[in-house]
């Protein structure tokens, strides 16, 4: 018996009571046949070495624990993004169970997205029915003002012809001729998430000012467009509104979803809130230009946003970090012809302020980083301007461009001398990484976790401890409201990484007669 | 609200159906239905295992997340392979709390997502090539594996790929268990035919690798835990019971379960089924070829685990049946405190559920114990033989819903007004904000286990928190609750 009613204890502690610590022994010792410990702890050191790396590195059809997701996920939050918008995936109905069980997983939010749940006849005779069905029940139950519509791979391989169908859909008075259909094909094997962000807006936009060109001048509204990508931390929807406020630029951002993901708990759930609104999207060829923010993940984007708006579209990083902040707000001065002002100065000098309160805890420290490509290179070049080191870089999705132009930017500042950037490289990957060559913090979403346990598996002293930044983020809760652009964005990452650091150190140095020394009540 | 009377029920049902279009309301009607216990068949009242329609948000999945999800993933000294894109494996990647103890990378694999990533051109010239290369890194680098499953996703079975042949080149190359898995995500209507063609799998695959060896010393009291996939837990908390009983249990399918467990089960005397949805299939053939009978048991609160405790003891002899009261009667005085400190704080509440499997009717007699009602209860993916085993354990002209779609449910709750939801993530936030105590009933919440005695204290403990947790009064700000007062008073003026 181990429950007692006034100390009730779920699995841990529950589990560590003798009476299960000796069941689970029974266990293991007289129906599992599980290897020898001696074995065991053999193989997992072998792990921990140059050779097993070599061969780790070999790989050519095994992927272990991917840092990506596929390109229909993608796509449904750039639909979210805009208003009364509901996202629609044609193909097999388990996709859209598992992206919204991924979304509601990292924000804590609802997550409203269809499918037309197709399969076997489907699969046989293509997908056309499902869409005629699907999207006059979904307008008819959901009552959206407009139905973005992606792919599945199932879809994908058999070739549906999504502008047919949905033409088709409308020819035979399912929905209406005018109801706004916008459409990308989202084909998982290939690109990522990000892939599908940038597909899924592409056809929005596409939907929107292709045909429609002939009214729309450059710079007529006076605005500026700015497209996010694939981006999951609320608040940098948030603070860029703010300092376009802050410079007085009308700026649109095209595609919001920072208020039908951040929802209030008051008595009613609101399946639309917010968003881009669809005036906006088709005034958007009006505008003086657009700023991709995570430009590497918005080629597609940036091909119509150039080809079709005939906007310049400047070439800016990521706006993470001091520098790509200041470029950015320099660019977005030099467009609009506002000055950056008084209030943004201001901020950029009390990050300056944070940075030299703290360098001396971050100076030298090593790092290794993942997530995606912006992501990865917005943070590498702002741990350089703390003076940190990012030794292992690793993006699964980026491509050979995207390496030449991270190994550029850290050959010009001599913190980035010992880094090595691995793209097409997955977490088990990084996890070689950590034990042969180990730095002082992982940075990453919560699949990391696995890595830091690992490596305090083998010891104390190889322990590679996590700091969470980027998506998803599972295992911690609200991370998502935070900030990673701008001044703001510095100041946020600069408070969760130099903590983390000091954090370590209280962790390594509180040890009563051992380590007295360096657990300091003032840093 | 007080009960609902059938014709209030079906009222809400018609009017919940209103605003579908003829064909889908159509459809739809048939999968809803006011509880009525002299059915005795339900088929007469509720419709099942059929297409979601297109367009509804259904919360249903596929059959890959019924098979690696469910059924395989769990064994943790396999490797099971997310063939196909990336997306799958990446989606369902350690979110089921199938609570296993190993090495994690070395000799248990549970947690960890091993794909082959298609690219286009895997679509366009086929991935058997690089499934046998992937197999061959799999050997090298993850050499203390027990065997390995392979999970189709949709395309393989759309582009033609012979999987089966690569399996037994790769287990005539490395003598380990290889399994294909036909479970692409459009196959069937929902996870169950995952979990069929899982089971099925076992079978063609696994199951008889030992029919020809005996050197397996048994037992009279040895039998197998099918359908429990330790959620949290929930397997330990009840293998405890049955030991405690005197079974030997010998495999547990498949939560911390291994490929060992798993090949010795046909040597067992009784197959002890949790979730009958997701392992009857498996629990028949081993009937049929074996000649081992089974017993489906719930170990959800009190009342149904003393009455499962009793009836798998009547399969054995007097000293099983004797050491089942005494376990009984020892965990009496566990339960009880967890009645009389709870109940009081519970009693009366009403309870909606929508889940899968087995829970949609398990879960009904844990919530009795502690003296709520459950008024309205639906399943993702049963069958009728589910339906069958649920009009009993509901009370009269309560609320029946299969495959609800996401309108649906929002609307009866409007409706119903129940004081406690427990249903899934998908769900789970949509109710919150509208200020209705929630429980995920898939994954506990993070908590658990449930199962069993211990697990129903944790259970009882769980409900309680979050049905009298003082953040639900706190939706209202306190100045608007003011203007609705006045607004009342002002009416009724």
């Amino acid at each position: 018996m181990s429950q007692s009613v006034d100390n009730i204890k779920p699995s841990y502690p529950l589990f560590l009571e003798d009476e299960y610590q000796d069941m689970l022994a029974s266990k293991r010792d007289n129906f599992e046949e599980k290897h020898p410990q001696a074995k065991i702890d053999e193989v997992f050191q072998w792990t921990t070495t140059e050779e097993y790396q070599e061969l780790n590195f070999q790989r050519e059809a095994l992927t272990v624990n991917p840092a990506k997701a596929c390109q229909p996920l993608g796509s449904v939050l750039c639909a979210l993004g805009f208003e009364k918008t509901l996202p629609y995936v044609h193909g097999s109905q388990g996709c859209v169970a598992y992206f919204r069980t991924y979304f509601n997983r990292h924000f804590k939010e609802p997550v409203s997205c269809v499918s037309d749940s197709m399969t076997e006849d489907a699969a046989v005779f293509g997908g056309q029915k499902n869409m005629f069905d699907g999207l006059e029940n979904a307008k008819a139950l959901y009552k959206p003002e407009m139905i973005a519509v992606s792919t599945t791979c199932m879809a994908e391989v058999i070739g549906d012809d999504l502008n047919a169908f949905i033409g088709n859909a409308k020819k035979e008075g399912h929905i209406e001729q005018d109801y706004p259909t916008p459409f990308a094909h989202t084909p998982s094997f290939v690109g990522s998430h990000t892939t599908g962000w940038d597909n899924m807006f592409e056809g929005i936009a596409r939907y929107f000012t292709l045909n429609f060109m002939e009214d729309k001048e450059v710079g007529k509204s006076g605005k500026l467009n700015l497209v996010p990508g694939f981006e999951t931390y609320l608040g940098n929807f948030r603070v860029m509104k703010r300092m376009m406020a802050d410079m007085g630029v009308d700026a649109t951002l095209l595609s919001d979803p920072s208020e039908v993901l951040d929802t209030p708990a008051d008595g009613q759930f609101r399946m639309y809130e917010g968003g881009t609104t669809l005036d906006e999207i088709k005034d958007a060829p009006n505008a003086l230009n657009t700023i991709m923010l995570q430009p590497w993940q918005l080629v597609k984007t940036e091909k119509f946003v150039k080809n079709t708006w005939k906007h310049e579209v400047p070439k800016l990083k990521i706006p993470m970090g001091l520098e790509y902040t200041d470029d950015f707000l320099m660019k977005v001065s030099e467009i609009t012809g506002k000055p950056v002002g008084a209030a943004l100065e201001l901020e950029r000098g009390r990050l300056v302020d944070m940075m030299t309160d703290s360098h001396t805890w971050l100076h030298g420290k090593k790092f290794a980083l993942y997530g995606d490509a912006d992501f990865v290179m917005g943070l590498t070049k702002f741990l350089m301007e703390l003076g940190a080191e990012p030794i292992h870089i690793l993006c699964n999705h980026a491509n050979k461009r995207w390496k030449k132009e991270m190994e550029k930017i850290l050959s010009e500042s001599p913190y980035g001398a010992d880094s090595t950037v691995h793209i097409g490289k997955d977490l088990w990957h990084m996890r070689s990484l950590c034990f042969t060559n180990k730095p002082d913090f992982l940075i990453g979403n919560s699949y990391g976790k696995e890595i830091s346990r690992d490596t305090l598996y083998k010891g104390k002293e190889f322990e590679v401890p996590l700091i969470r930044l980027g998506f998803p983020i599972f295992d911690r809760h609200h991370l998502h409201r935070q900030t990673t652009l701008g001044y703001e964005g510095a100041m946020q990452m600069l408070t969760t990484i130099v903590n983390a650091v000091l954090d370590r150190l209280d962790d390594e140095t509180r040890g009563m007669q051992t380590t007295d020394f360096n657990y300091d009540l003032v840093r | 609200m007080s009960v609902m009377s059938r014709e209030e029920t079906d009222a809400l049902i018609n009017e919940v159906l209103e605003v579908y279009p003829a064909k889908a309301k159509k459809d739809r009607a048939k999968h809803l239905a006011t509880n009525d216990q002299s059915v005795e068949q339900s088929k007469k009242c509720i419709t099942s295992n059929k297409k979601s329609l297109p367009g509804v948000m259904t919360i249903r999945g596929c059959a890959y997340a019924g098979s690696k999800g469910v059924v395989w993933g769990p064994i943790k000294d396999m490797i099971h392979i997310s063939h196909g894109p990336v997306g799958c494996g990446q989606y369902s990647r350690n979110g089921r709390r199938n609570y296993y103890i190993g090495t994690t990378g070395i000799n248990a694999f549970v947690t960890m997502n091993f794909t082959s990533d298609f690219q286009e051109k895997d679509i366009v010239f086929g991935g058997d090539k690089k499934l046998a290369k992937l197999l061959e890194e799999v050997e090298t680098l993850f050499p203390l594996n027990k065997g390995v499953s392979i999970q189709s996703e949709c395309p393989i079975g759309l582009i033609g790929d012979d999987i089966e042949a690569v399996a037994k080149k790769a287990t005539k190359d490395t003598g380990k268990t290889v399994v294909p898995v036909r479970c692409e995500g459009f196959r069937g209507v929902s996870q169950s035919l995952g979990h069929h063609i899982a089971n099925d799998a076992v079978r063609d695959w696994a199951l008889d690798k030992r029919d020809d060896d005996n050197s397996f010393e048994t037992t009279p009291y040895d039998v197998a835990i099918i359908g429990d996939y330790n959620i949290g837990g929930d397997a330990w908390s009840s293998r405890i019971l049955l030991e405690e009983m005197g079974l030997r249990v010998v495999a547990q399918w498949s939560g911390d379960g291994t490929i060992a467990e798993m090949e010795l089960t046909p040597k067992v005397k009784l197959n002890l089924v949790h979730c009958y949805r997701s392992m009857n299939y498996i629990s028949r053939h081993m009937e049929e070829k074996y000649g081992i009978p089974w017993v489906e048991y719930n170990f959800f609160g009190p009342t149904k685990t003393d009455e499962s405790l009793r009836k798998i003891a009547s399969h054995f002899d007097e000293s099983i049946q004797k050491k089942a009261e005494e376990v009984i009667a020892k965990y009496k005085l566990e339960y009880q405190a967890v009645i009389d400190k709870f109940r009081p704080r519970l009693e009366g509440k009403r309870v909606m559920l929508y889940v899968g499997g087995l829970r949609p009717r398990h879960v009904i007699g844990a919530y009795e114990d502690l003296g709520m009602e459950v008024v309205g209860t639906g399943y993702e993916f049963a069958h009728n033989d589910d339906y069958d085993r649920t009009i009993k354990e509901m009370g009269n002209a309560t609320l029946l819903y299969d495959d609800v779609t996401g309108y649906e449910f929002e609307e009866f709750v409007k409706k119903v007004k129940p004081d406690l939801i427990g249903s899934g993530i998908k769900e789970k936030f949509i109710f919150q904000k509208m200020g209705i105590p929630f429980r995920q009933m898939h994954s506990w919440d993070y908590s658990g286990p449930y199962h069993g005695y211990d697990g129903f204290a944790i259970f009882a403990r769980d409900m309680d928190m979050t049905l009298n947790n003082p953040c639900w009064k706190k939706l209202q700000a306190p100045w608007k609750a003011d203007a609705a007062e006045d607004s009342a008073v002002a009416a009724s003026a």
